[in-house]
C-alpha cells in the first residue's frame, strides 16, 4: 500500500492522453484507471465473477469460426448443428446444463487467438467446438493445449493439424489426405480421367487440397497441370485459356464456393468441356448460384462430410435431418452433421459426470457412439477412427449425395 | 499535476486539450519531463490489468492479448512509419512489406536454421533495413505519388512472392516459430513478465513496451540531430534543401531504412507471439491502417502517432459490440475525425505551422483557394501542378 | 513456359484488351481527380463497385434473362446510363462530404488520403451489411458474397482462325473506347472541360480567370464517377457478378494503369489500361496466373524507374518543381 499515493498521477495523465474522447467518457476512463490502480495496490488479482465452471450446474461450451465473414456459409450450418444438439440436451433437464457460446473469428487466425484467450480466461469454457478452419486451428491449438481445454473441430481438414502432438485437439471430419486419396481414386477409376487440371485459390486450404489431389492422381498415370488463381480477382480468363490448351478430362478446384462458382462459369463460357470437380469448401448451393445452373450441371464435389438429407445412412441421420429442418427452416447443409456430432461428443462427456476440461478430454479419448451417419471414435491423434469420403453431384439446383467414393456410380 | 490543470484551459473541442498539453510540454523543465516519462512507463506497465480491460475489452476478447497482438504492434509500426511519412515526408503505402520481411526472417531462420530469438531479432532488423535500401535505392528519386504507388506495388509483390514460394510453404505459411526464451521465472503481482508462454500475452506486451521505448528514444535523438533537421528541410522543400547542400537522397534512404528496421522488429514480435505467420497477415489494409494511424494521430509527433495507432487498433475491437457494423462505423469515424482535425489529433507545433503554410509533407490539395495562407502556385510542396493533357 | 503463350497468343491478347478496357475507364477517375486536386481518390474503386450493384439492380428490375444480339447492346446502354448517373452522383456526394471540408480547411493531401481510405471502408461495409441484405434480399451472412445474375447469352461474333471474340468482350472493348473518345472531346471542346484543364494547370490563375473551382471539382468527380459507372456496367456484362470487395483489387490495378500511362493524362489512362491488361495476361501465360499481380507491379516499377512520368508523360511542363 505504500505506493498508493503516487498512483492517481499517472491515471490523470492517461486522462489527458485520452482527451479526444468526450469529457464524460474521460471521466469514466479515469475512474476505471483509478480503480485499476487501487486494486493493483492491494495486489488483488483474478477476482472474476464470470461464473461458469465453479457454479456446478452449468458449463460453457464455445463454438468458434467465421460467422459473419465471407465464408460464413460454411460455418453457420455446423454452428446450427451444435446449437441443436445442445438445446436438445438441455431440454432433457439434465443435472448439468450447457451454455452455448459462439465466437466470431471471421476465419482470421489473429482474431481467433484473441478470442480464444477471452473464452478460456473470462468465459471459462470447458470445451471448444472448432475453430472451423485450419488456419485458425493452427493458431489456437498451442493456446488450448497450454490451457488444457479440449477442442473438436467440425471442419478443419488440413493434414498437419493431427501431426502436432496436441493432446486436447480432435476433429470429426476426414483430413485432406483422406479426401484427396478418396477423390483421386474416384477421378482415375470412376471418371477414368487421363488428364487432370488442379486449380487452387492460393489460400491455405485450397492449395493444400489441390496439391494433394495432384499427388494422388499422378501415381495412377494421370497427366496433371497445376495453376493458382487469386481469390480476390474476378477475371480468370488467363486460367481458362491455359486449361483450354491443356484440354483435361477433369478440372479439380481447391477452394471455396464463391471462387469455384466464378471459375466454373468462366470455364464453361470459355468452352471447356471437362468434368468439373471441387472439394468440401465448395459444397454449398452458392456454387450453383455463382456458376449459373446450366454451367454447374454435373459438377462433382468430394467431402469428408456426410449431408444425408434423405437419411439413408442411419436412423440418427434421418432424425437429425428432420429436426434441423424444423428448427432452422432449411435442409441440412455442409458440416451441420459434424457440428452436431462434435457437440454430442462433449455432451456424452458431460453426461458421464465430467465438468472439468481435463476430465472431459480424458473422456473424449474413450468416446464411442453412432453419430449422424458415421461412428464417432477418436484415435490417439484426435482423428476419427473411420474415415469415408463422399461424392455429391450438382443436379438442377441441388447437390444430392452420390455415395462414398468407392460406391458412387457415375452415369 | 500541472499538466492536468493546463489542459483545462484548452479551448475544448476535439484535441484542443492535447494542443495545450503540447504547448505546456514545450516549456517544461527537464526534471518535470523525466517525472512524466517515468510515470508514463509505469502506466504502460499497469495497462494490461483486468479492471482496465473490463472497460476496454468488454466482449469476451482478452485485453492483454489485444494489447500485445494488436495495439502494441500497431503502435510500434506507426512509430516506424512515422519516420518515413512524418519526419522525412515520403508517402509509403507499402509499409507492410517490411513488417513481412521481419516476420518471414524469423520464420525462415528460426525454423530452418534454428537461430534463437535474440539473434533473429538482430538479423531481422538488418534484413528489413536492407530491404528498405533495396526498395528505396531505385525509387526514392521518384516524387510524391509515384513513390506511393511504387511502395504499394512493392508491398503486394512481397506478399505474393511469399504466397507463391514453396520454400516458405506458400499460403500455408510458417509454423513453429521460436518464442523468446524465458529469461526468468520472476513473478510480480501474479505476472511472470519474462516467461513467454502461449496463454499469457502480458510478457509479449512488456517486450513490445521495451521496443517502443527504445524506438522513441532512438527516433527522438535522431530528430534533434543533423539527420532530423535534414528531414525537416526535405519535407518542407526538397529542392531548396538540395540547393542548400543537404544530400537529400542519402537522407531519404536513411529514413526508409530506419522505418523499415522498426517495421521489421514489429514483424519479429508478431511472428514470435503467434508462432505462425502466413501471407494473409501482410495485406494492404495493414499498410493503410498504419498510415491512417500516423496521419490521424498527427504526423511527425510521436505521442500523437501512438494515440492514433492505439485508437485504430482498439476501436474496431471495442466496436465488436455491434458486430456487423463495426467496420462500417470505423470507416465513418475515420472520415469524420479527418474532417474535424485534418492536421491530426495531436500534431507537433512545427508540423502544424508547416501544414498551415501548405508546405511540409505532401502539401495541400491542389485547387485550394479558400484555405488560410495559400501562397501561390508552387505551394503544393513537391508535386508540381500538372496539366490534363490535350 | 513460352509454348502456351505462343500457342494461345490471340486468346490472351483479346482477354487482355477486354480487361484493360475496364482498367482504363476506371483509371480515368483517378487521373482526372489527381490532375485537378493532386489527390489519390482511394474511394474511387468503391464508386465503381456501387456501379456494379446499380447494373445488377437494373437487370433485376427489367427482369430479363438470356439477352443476346442487338437487344444486349440496348440493355448495356440502359445499364450504363443508370450506373453512370448513380456512380457520378455518389462521387459528387463523396467529394462534398469527405473532401470538401478538408479542402476548405487547407488540409494536407495526406489527410484527404486517409479520409479516402475511411470512405472506402465505409462504402464497402455499407454494401456488405446494409445494401445487399436489404435491397437485394440476401441473408446477412450472404452480404459478403458476390451477388450473381445470369442474363447474357454469349455468342461468338468474330471467328477468324485463332481470333475468336465473343459478344460480351466486343461490347466491353468498344464501349470503353467510345467513352474515352467522348471524354476526350468533352475535356478539349467544352467550356467546363477548359475549366478543368485550367484548374489542373494552375488553380490560382484559374480562379483569377473566373473559373469556379468548386464547380470544376464537382464536375471532375461527376465525370470520373460516371466513367466508373460505365466501366461497372461493362464489367457486369462480362462477369455477371457484383461484390462488395471487388473494387479493392480493381482499384489498385486501375490506379496502377493511370500511373503507368502518366497520371493526370487522359490518353495515358487509355494506354496504361490496355498495357496493364495485356501485361497481366501475357505474364499469367508465361509465369502462371499466381504471378499475375507480381508481373503487373514489377512492370510498373520498371517503367517508372526508366520513365519516371509514365508512358505518355504527365504533362508538358512537368517533372521537378
Amino acid at each position: 500500500m505504500s505506493g498508493h499515493d503516487s498512483y492517481p498521477i499517472p491515471s490523470r495523465i492517461r486522462m489527458e492522453r485520452l482527451g479526444t474522447l468526450r469529457r464524460n467518457m474521460m471521466r469514466v476512463t479515469g475512474a476505471v484507471a483509478v480503480s485499476a490502480m487501487l486494486t493493483m495496490g492491494v495486489a488483488a488479482c483474478g477476482g472474476d465473477d464470470g461464473g461458469g465452471e465453479g457454479s456446478g450446474n452449468e458449463v460453457t461450451i464455445g463454438f468458434m469460426g467465421d460467422l459473419t465473414g465471407e465464408n460464413s456459409g460454411l460455418v453457420i450450418p455446423p454452428r446450427n448443428g451444435a446449437q441443436l444438439a445442445i438445446e436438445q440436451y438441455n431440454a432433457t433437464n439434465p443435472k448439468v446444463k450447457i451454455k452455448f457460446k459462439p465466437y466470431d473469428s471471421q476465419g482470421k487466425p489473429e482474431q481467433a487467438t484473441t478470442l480464444v484467450q477471452g473464452a478460456i480466461k473470462q468465459d471459462k469454457i470447458v470445451g471448444l467446438i472448432g475453430p472451423a478452419f485450419s488456419g485458425e486451428s493452427q493458431a489456437t491449438g498451442p493456446i488450448l493445449e497450454e490451457a488444457k481445454v479440449p477442442s473438436v473441430s467440425p471442419s478443419a481438414t488440413q493434414i498437419t493439424l493431427a501431426e502436432k502432438g496436441w493432446k486436447f485437439w480432435h476433429r470429426v471430419v476426414a483430413d485432406d489426405a483422406v479426401q484427396s486419396a478418396g477423390a483421386g481414386d474416384f477421378i482415375t477409376s470412376q471418371l477414368k480421367a487421363k488428364k487432370v487440371a488442379t486449380i487452387h485459390d492460393n489460400q491455405e486450404y485450397g492449395k493444400g487440397l489441390a496439391d494433394a489431389i495432384g499427388n494422388a492422381v499422378k501415381p495412377k498415370g494421370a497427366q496433371i497441370m497445376a495453376e493458382g488463381v487469386d481469390d480476390k480477382a474476378t477475371d480468370y480468363s488467363a486460367t481458362v485459356n491455359k486449361i483450354k490448351s491443356f484440354n483435361p478430362d477433369v478440372v479439380y478446384f481447391g477452394g471455396y464456393y464463391a471462387q469455384a462458382g466464378r471459375l466454373f462459369k468462366q470455364l464453361r463460357e470459355g468452352g471447356v468441356k471437362a468434368r468439373l470437380m471441387s472439394g468440401d469448401g465448395s459444397l454449398a448451393t452458392g456454387l450453383i448460384e455463382g456458376a449459373g445452373q446450366e454451367n454447374a450441371q454435373g459438377a462433382m464435389l468430394s467431402c469428408g462430410c456426410l449431408i444425408d438429407e434423405a437419411g439413408t445412412s442411419n436412423a440418427k441421420a434421418k432424425k437429425f435431418a428432420t429436426d434441423y429442418q424444423a428448427k432452422f427452416g432449411s435442409p441440412v447443409a455442409i458440416y451441420s452433421g459434424e457440428g452436431y456430432d462434435a457437440a454430442t461428443a462433449f455432451i456424452e462427456a458431460i453426461k458421464a459426470g465430467n465438468t472439468e476440461p481435463e476430465k472431459i478430454n480424458q473422456y473424449l479419448s474413450t468416446v464411442n457412439f453412432e453419430g449422424v451417419g458415421k461412428p464417432i471414435k477418436f484415435d490417439a491423434k484426435g482423428e476419427l477412427a473411420s474415415q469415408d469420403i463422399y461424392v455429391y453431384e450438382v443436379k438442377a439446383n441441388k447437390m444430392p449425395l452420390l455415395g462414398n467414393t468407392k460406391e458412387a456410380k457415375v452415369e | 499535476m500541472n499538466v492536468t490543470k493546463k489542459s483545462k484551459n484548452g479551448q475544448g473541442g476535439l484535441g484542443g486539450g492535447l494542443d495545450a498539453v503540447r504547448d505546456r510540454w514545450a516549456v517544461a523543465p527537464g526534471w518535470q519531463r523525466w517525472i512524466v516519462y517515468v510515470l508514463l512507463i509505469i502506466g504502460a506497465l499497469l495497462l494490461p490489468h483486468e479492471s482496465i480491460g473490463s472497460f476496454m475489452a468488454p466482449s469476451g476478447s482478452d485485453w492483454p492479448t489485444m494489447l500485445s497482438d494488436q495495439i502494441g504492434i500497431y503502435v510500434l509500426l506507426a512509430l516506424g512509419l512515422n519516420v518515413v511519412v512524418g519526419l522525412a515526408g515520403l508517402l509509403d503505402l507499402g509499409y507492410v512489406a517490411f513488417y513481412a520481411v521481419g516476420g518471414y526472417t524469423i520464420g525462415i531462420f528460426g525454423t530452418k536454421y534454428g537461430w534463437s530469438f535474440w539473434e533473429l531479432l538482430v538479423l531481422a532488423i538488418l534484413l528489413s533495413a536492407l530491404s528498405g535500401v533495396i526498395l528505396g535505392g531505385p525509387t526514392l528519386r521518384l516524387r510524391g505519388d509515384y513513390l506511393a504507388i511504387v511502395t504499394l506495388g512493392f508491398g503486394e509483390i512481397v506478399r505474393q512472392v511469399a504466397r507463391n514460394s514453396d520454400y516458405v510453404n506458400g499460403p500455408r505459411g510458417i509454423q513453429g516459430i521460436p518464442r523468446p526464451p524465458d529469461l526468468s521465472e520472476f513473478e510480480i503481482f501474479g505476472v511472470q513478465p519474462f516467461t513467454y508462454g502461449f496463454l499469457d500475452a502480458r510478457p509479449y506486451y512488456y517486450l513490445l513496451v521495451l521496443f517502443i521505448v527504445l524506438t522513441i528514444i532512438f527516433v527522438k535523438r535522431l530528430e534533434s540531430s543533423r539527420v532530423g533537421r535534414s528531414w525537416a528541410a526535405i519535407r518542407e522543400d526538397e529542392d531548396a534543401a538540395e540547393l542548400m547542400g543537404v544530400p537529400t537522397f542519402r537522407f531519404k534512404l536513411a529514413a526508409f531504412a530506419i522505418g523499415a528496421a522498426i517495421g521489421g522488429s514489429g514483424g519479429v514480435v508478431f511472428a514470435a507471439k503467434q508462432t505462425s505467420i502466413n501471407p494473409e497477415n501482410f495485406v494492404f489494409l495493414v499498410s493503410a491502417l498504419i498510415l491512417a494511424s500516423v496521419v490521424l494521430g498527427g504526423s511527425g509527433n510521436m505521442p500523437g502517432v501512438m494515440l492514433g495507432a492505439f485508437l485504430l487498433a482498439w476501436l474496431p475491437e471495442r466496436l465488436r459490440v455491434s458486430e456487423d457494423f463495426r467496420m462500417l462505423l470505423f470507416g465513418a469515424a475515420l472520415v469524420v475525425m479527418m474532417a474535424f482535425r485534418p492536421e491530426g489529433l495531436w500534431p507537433s507545433r512545427q508540423r502544424k505551422a508547416e501544414l498551415a503554410e501548405g508546405t511540409g509533407g505532401m502539401g495541400s490539395m491542389g485547387a485550394e483557394v479558400a484555405g488560410p495562407g495559400t501562397s501561390g502556385p508552387g505551394s503544393s510542396g513537391h508535386a508540381a501542378p500538372t496539366e490534363v493533357k490535350k | 513456359m513460352f509454348d502456351d503463350f505462343i500457342q494461345s497468343f490471340w486468346p490472351y491478347t483479346i482477354d487482355g484488351l477486354a480487361l484493360g478496357a475496364i482498367y482504363a475507364l476506371v483509371a480515368l477517375g483517378y487521373t482526372m481527380v489527381y490532375g485537378v486536386l493532386r489527390l489519390i481518390n482511394f474511394a474511387h474503386a468503391e464508386i465503381w463497385m456501387v456501379g456494379t450493384f446499380v447494373a445488377l439492380g437494373t437487370v433485376q428490375l427489367l427482369g430479363v434473362s438470356s439477352v443476346g444480339g442487338i437487344a444486349l447492346i440496348g440493355l448495356v446502354a440502359v445499364m450504363a446510363l443508370a450506373a453512370a448517373v448513380v456512380s457520378g452522383g455518389a462521387a459528387m456526394l463523396l467529394e462534398v462530404s469527405a473532401y470538401r471540408p478538408l479542402r476548405k480547411k487547407g488540409a494536407s493531401r495526406l489527410a484527404a488520403l486517409i479520409s479516402a481510405i475511411g470512405a472506402s471502408i465505409f462504402l464497402q461495409q455499407l454494401f456488405a451489411t446494409v445494401v445487399v441484405p436489404v435491397v437485394f434480399g440476401k441473408s446477412e451472412a450472404q452480404g459478403k458474397l458476390p451477388v450473381n445474375e445470369h442474363f447474357v447469352e454469349r455468342t461468338n461474333v468474330i471467328d477468324i482462325g485463332p481470333i475468336v471474340i465473343s459478344n460480351d468482350k466486343l461490347i466491353v472493348f468498344l464501349g470503353a473506347v467510345l467513352m474515352m473518345v467522348a471524354l476526350d472531346q468533352f475535356v478539349n471542346r467544352t467550356k467546363l472541360g477548359r475549366g478543368i484543364r485550367a484548374t489542373a494547370q494552375d488553380p490560382q490563375a484559374a480562379v483569377l480567370m473566373g473559373v469556379n473551382i468548386d464547380r470544376v471539382v464537382s464536375a471532375t468527380f461527376l465525370v470520373g464517377g460516371a466513367m466508373a459507372g460505365v466501366a461497372a456496367a461493362l464489367y457486369f456484362v462480362r462477369f455477371e457478378q457484383a461484390w462488395y470487395f471487388a473494387g479493392f483489387l480493381l482499384g489498385i490495378k486501375a490506379f496502377t494503369a493511370a500511373v503507368l500511362g502518366g497520371i493526370g493524362n487522359i490518353r495515358g489512362a487509355l494506354v496504361g489500361g490496355f498495357a496493364l491488361g495485356l501485361f497481366e495476361m501475357y505474364g499469367s501465360s508465361i509465369f502462371g496466373s499466381e504471378w499475375r499481380d507480381v508481373v503487373a507491379f514489377s512492370v510498373l516499377i520498371l517503367v517508372l524507374m526508366f520513365r519516371p512520368t509514365g508512358i505518355l508523360g504527365e504533362s508538358l511542363q512537368q517533372a521537378r518543381a
